[in-house]
């Protein structure tokens, strides 16, 4: 079992307290998606739901492209995984702009809970991953300003860190297994971009 | 006659493509350098070939063109991220040099040369083609107008009879 005690709702409706129109906001499919909408819906809101792999890299096109506004990617350790060479590609390019933080709960939440690879070895015959630590990776894939977040003392830290701080900011945060509320926005992707697109430069 | 390369890099320009995604490609090596030197364009190398369709994505979500530099091989790496050309209908425009067509020596290049176009065109992806130098400015700037004005995702492959036969040791 995760020891972690961070419960993902709470959090991140805490990191997008007050967004403003500086805030742009791209989630991975899943959990994170339902977690920024939960936390309010808005068109500055870019949520996937597919496209596993590429939340860091649209956050990243997203950023060099509106470089005054602070782009935020919010997603889970397994869409990044997927495509986990793409810290690299962020710290090949510096975004100043640009934070990332991934809600690590250890597991494939929307498969049905099984381990992820950031889960603990021997951990069972069923529960075992490999104890990957993906702030390292980052770490070690050139992104300077990483860390990892377990307690709620941390949190209000986490959270300037995220919305102010000089990127490239990572931040792996370690979240609560839960069984929550699906709360879903628009599913049409045409209609997310064009939403957002009208919010920022005033046409879709 | 201008290099073909050179007709490519003027297209980009006219049409302003802010972002740049390419893995190292011989074919499109000088295309890659003039880009890169380019005070209007900013180049952005990958790890791997998927991650320029979501970095398409993000650039169009924040008001920016971009254009995704690819060899044949690549792009079977792209190919579920490809759905998101679908998924959120946004502009996107790919070049991709050719490989595993006829005078190929590589054997490893031909599956994923000979299937290059049968994927894209699966994934809903309008392909262009261009074999002569002198047909290489308008097929892309073709492309571009697809892509930007009509809002489709194009691709442009660059026949191996244009980019050259990869011989090693002989060039």
């Amino acid at each position: 079992m995760s020891t972690a005690t961070l419960q993902r709702r709470p959090l991140v409706k805490q990191i997008l307290a007050g967004a403003d129109d500086n805030l742009l906001v791209v989630a991975g499919l899943g959990s994170s998606n339902w977690d920024i909408t939960a936390a309010g819906d808005r068109p500055l809101n870019m949520p996937l739901w597919g496209a596993m792999g590429g939340t860091v890299p649209m956050g990243l096109g997203l950023a060099i492209a509106q470089p005054s506004k602070r782009v935020l990617v919010i997603t889970g350790d397994a869409d990044l995984m997927m495509v986990v060479s793409c810290l690299a590609t962020v710290a090949a390019q510096q975004p100043d702009n640009l934070a990332i933080c991934v809600l690590d709960n250890e597991k494939f939440g929307e498969t049905g809970n099984q381990a992820s690879h950031t889960s603990p070895r021997n951990n069972g015959p069923t529960d075992s991953g490999a104890g990957t630590d993906l702030a390292m990776i980052a770490k070690g894939c050139g992104i300077a300003d990483t860390g990892t977040v377990r307690d709620q003392a941390d949190v209000a830290a986490l959270v300037k860190d995220l919305r102010t701080r000089k990127g490239p900011v990572f931040r792996l945060v370690k979240v609560m297994v839960e069984k929550l509320e699906f709360v879903m926005p628009p599913q049409d992707g045409a209609h997310l971009k064009d939403r957002f697109r009208a919010a920022l430069l005033g046409s879709p | 006659m201008n290099d073909w390369r050179d007709d490519i890099f003027q297209v980009l320009q006219d049409h302003d493509i802010k972002q740049v995604y390419h893995v190292p490609d011989a074919g499109h090596s000088r295309l890659i350098e003039a880009c890169q030197t380019s005070n209007s364009i900013r180049t952005i190398a990958l790890t791997t070939e998927e991650e320029g369709i979501p970095l398409a994505a993000g650039a169009w979500l924040g008001g920016q063109r971009s254009v995704l530099l690819m060899q044949s091989s690549g792009v079977g790496n792209t190919i579920n991220l490809m759905g998101l050309t679908k998924t959120l209908r946004f502009p996107f425009l790919t070049l991709i040099t050719m490989r595993g067509e006829p005078g190929e020596f590589n054997s490893w290049q031909y599956p994923m040369g000979q299937g290059t176009p049968k994927v894209l065109e699966a994934m809903g992806v309008l392909v262009m083609s261009a074999d002569k130098a002198e047909d290489v400015k308008t097929t892309v700037d073709h492309a571009a107008r697809s892509a930007f004005n009509g809002g489709q995702a194009v691709a442009v492959l660059l026949r191996q009879k244009l980019v050259g036969i990869k011989t090693f040791g002989k060039k």
